[in-house]
Parts: C-alpha cells; structure tokens; sequence
C-alpha cells in the first residue's frame, strides 16, 4: 500500500539551514547536509530545500548545497524558492534535485507549469500554494502572505493540475507557525478536487496533528520544519505512533 | 565496472552517487561501445517513452544494449529504463522498445492519483526468493516510486517484484540476467540500496 510521507521542510540562506516564525524573527540553526542526512536516517520520507536568500548572485551556494546534499541523502527530494524559469528548473534538476517546487512565478506566469512539465515530466513539477480564507473563500496568496492574487484556491489547483503540476503543496497562512494543527477541512477539499498528491503543510505542533491531517485531511504527505528542527517532535517517534494510529507508514 | 548509460535522458548523478557510495565502480557514457568493456549494463531514465528509445535508436545504444544482453551480461533497467526493455509502449501514441522482455507499458486507471508517486511496498515473487538480487530483501519493504504508466509481462516468471496500488502492478523484472526496477534504487534509502549493492554482486 502507499505509505503516507513525512517530509521535513529546511529553509536555506546562505548555505545554511534557517526557520522564521511567520517570516520573521529567521535564526540559523545547521548545516543543510547534516540535518538532511541526519533526517533521512530517522525515516523522514522525502526533504524539501527551500532558497530564501534573497539576493539572485547568492544562486551558486545554494546549487552547491543541492548537488552535496544528492551526493549525501538517498531519499527524493524537492528543491523550491525562487524558481522562475524553464532555466532554473534545469539547474536544480541537473544539481540533483527530484522535483521542483514553483509559487509565485507559476502564479504570475501559469505557463511556465507547462513548460516545465513538458521538458522534465509532470513528476518533478509541484506547485506550492500559499492560502488564506477571507470571507468564507479561500484565495491564492503571495509575497508571504501579504498580497491577494484574487485567484481562488481550487480555481489554481484544478487549473495547476490540468498545466501539468505532478503534485501541491498547500500552505495555510492562518495556521503555519502557530502549531495548532493543520487545516483539515480545507486539505480534504482539495483532496476532492483534484487527483494529483497533496502535500499539507502549515500548523503541525503534536502528532496528533500530523494523524488527523492524513486521516481527516486525506493528505498524501504532511510536511513540517521547526517542530523537526527544534526537537519538539522526534521523526522516528512520530512514525511508530502514526503506525501504530492504522496508517499506512513507512517504519526502518 | 557497469557502465551508466547517458542517452540524455535526465539526471544520472544519483544512480553513480549511490553506486560510488558502495564502492562499485561505475562509469557514466555516452558511447556504445564502451558497453563492449563493462561487466554490468546500467539503464536509467526519466521522461517520456518515446523521446528516450529515440535517442538509444539514433546514438546506437539500441543494438549494443541487445548485443551485450544476449551475451548475458548483467542489465539493470531502472524506472523509465525497466519500461525500455519491453516490447510496447502506450505512452502519448504507440512506441516500440527494446524488446528484451515480452510485455507493454501502460497507464494507470483512471480513478488512481497519477503519478503513482511515493514509498509503496515489494511482494517477492516467490521463484525468485533466493535470487542474489533479493538478499536482505523482503515482503513488505518499502521502495520509492515515481511514474505514471506500469509495465505489464506477457510472462508471469519474469514478475520479480509486485506492488499494490488499486490493484497488484509488476514492479520489477527479472529474465536471466536482464532486470527491472520501476521504482528508484538509487532513492530508495536502505532497500533501495541494499538492491543495487545485490547488483554489484551479480557483475562480480
């Protein structure tokens, strides 16, 4: 049966691992390799690496954390933050990524999710979405949360699926840094709604969270930084206890 | 030595990462001939079906990759490279493949998400439970996979591995010498590892 994945998400400037809360507030905290191999090693099921440095000339460091951390971890992994090419896809795929996760460019520019479904596969392109509910309707947002594309959520999803996207990333603004839980309902809609994997992500504080998102959110995946980072949740804990909840889990 | 097969077709660095990380010695090329010298044949691949069996066509890897396999050399096919050495393929359109395994490659139903991507488990086909390529592998390990067409043999013997996803799909291959993996080895953690450490062990 196809296990449910846990995926630790790493933050990377400057070479280095970070975790903002609600971008701000950003404090380093390790070594991207160290902490990427160290999770595989604990069962994490596939890594996200996500570029926030700003500053487009900082591009090399982190193509070179890429190809060290290909060398290092054998578990897939997603590189994002920043893409805005066919050009940058290439990049990261040729580094040694496994997929490439695009927001904002994908929203300014749909068609670049085509473009790069077309030359590299629908497998390796992820569209991650950051989302907020106003008014009883849930909308496409960008700029970390500050700015309403106007896009509806399931309007982009369904069209980011027909472009070629091979899976989502839905990020809840309301719920991430604050650990209270995922945004069940709103995993389980589009869940219904489209037929590509769903990645949740936003809000997981305990283990229970992480449960209830895979089970009542119907999320394939469930990703997470700080709690991973910090130590508040041990991976290879949250796995038994998941198993041990009847679902399907990758354990050793 | 196995040679890595470069056709161009995606990102092989993992494949020779993994294989440099069990001190197997490998080499990355683009020239057929240099399959003449290897022990053990490497075929990876990621991309559309079609596309990649052109280009083994127009580079002569093709006929090299046929020559060498009747020799009984050891070929392992990894992800779209298993589903290269069927006879078919449905992927857009109709497409001929390297034909050293009876069989076509065909999509998923409808109903399933697709790509069937993520970590799903192996059923050990029994004839082959003591196959070099199986130490240390089990039912139920769990191996990662990407794809969204599957492989469906003529021939029930050649079936290595089978998977549940809506129903059981071969996983991987085995005729004699020539195997298949339709998931990822070299993405595989300990598994996935373990396999391809097993076969180093049949180049020896």
């Amino acid at each position: 049966m196809l296990a449910k994945r846990i995926i630790p998400c790493l933050d990377v400037q400057d070479g280095r691992v970070v975790k903002g809360k609600k971008f701000a507030d950003i404090q380093d905290v390790a070594d991207p390799v160290e902490l990427g191999k160290k999770y595989s090693e604990l069962g994490a099921d596939e890594l996200v690496f996500y570029d926030i440095t700003a500053s487009h000339e900082k591009r090399g460091i982190f193509l070179d954390v890429v190809e060290r951390v290909a060398e290092e971890v054998h578990i897939p992994f997603t590189v994002g933050g920043g893409i805005q090419s066919v050009e940058d896809f290439r990049a990261v795929l040729q580094a040694g990524a496994d997929k490439v996760s695009v927001n904002s460019a994908a929203v300014s520019r749909p068609s670049l999710i085509d473009e790069a479904a077309v030359r590299f596969g629908n497998q390796c392109v992820v569209l991650s979405i950051d989302a907020k509910e106003v008014d009883g309707e849930w909308f496409v947002f960008v700029k970390g949360g500050r700015e309403n594309t106007g896009k509806t959520l399931f309007e982009w999803a369904k069209e980011g699926e027909r472009r070629g996207s091979g899976e989502i990333v839905l990020n809840v603004m309301d719920t991430d840094g604050v650990k209270q839980g995922y945004h069940n309902e709103v995993m389980a809609e589009l869940s219904e709604q489209v037929n590509i994997p769903i990645v949740a992500s936003g809000g997981a504080g305990q283990v229970e969270h992480f449960r209830d998102v895979l089970k009542q959110g119907r999320a394939d995946a469930a990703l997470a930084a700080s709690v991973f980072h910090f130590g508040e949740i041990d991976l290879q804990s949250l796995k038994q206890y998941l198993y041990e909840q009847q679902l399907p889990i990758r354990l050793g | 030595m196995i040679a890595i097969i470069d056709y161009g077709a995606g990102n092989l660095k993992n494949v020779q990462h993994a294989l440099s990380l069990l001190n197997i010695e490998c080499k990355v090329t683009g020239q057929p001939a240099d399959l003449q010298s290897a022990d053990g044949i490497i075929l990876p691949g990621v991309g559309a079906f079609g596309e990649a069996m052109n280009r083994l066509n127009e580079t002569g890897f093709t006929d090299e990759i046929k020559s060498q396999a009747s020799k009984g050399k050891p070929l392992l096919g990894i992800c779209l490279g298993m589903q290269l050495l069927f006879e078919k393929s449905y992927e857009h359109g109709e497409h001929e493949g390297i034909g050293l395994i009876e069989g076509e490659i065909v999509r998923f139903e409808l109903d399933l998400k697709v790509p069937h991507m993520g970590w799903n488990q192996l059923k050990v086909s029994k004839p082959y439970k003591d196959a070099i390529i199986n130490q240390n592998v089990q039912d139920g390990d769990y191996v990662y996979f990407v794809h969204s067409f599957f492989a469906q043999p003529k021939n029930e013997e050649d079936i290595l591995h089978a998977t549940d996803y809506g129903k059981p799909f071969t996983s991987a291959v085995k005729r004699n010498h020539i195997m298949g993996m339709q998931y990822h080895p070299e993405k595989s953690a300990r598994v996935g590892m373990q396999m391809l450490k097993n076969f180093g062990e049949m180049v020896r």
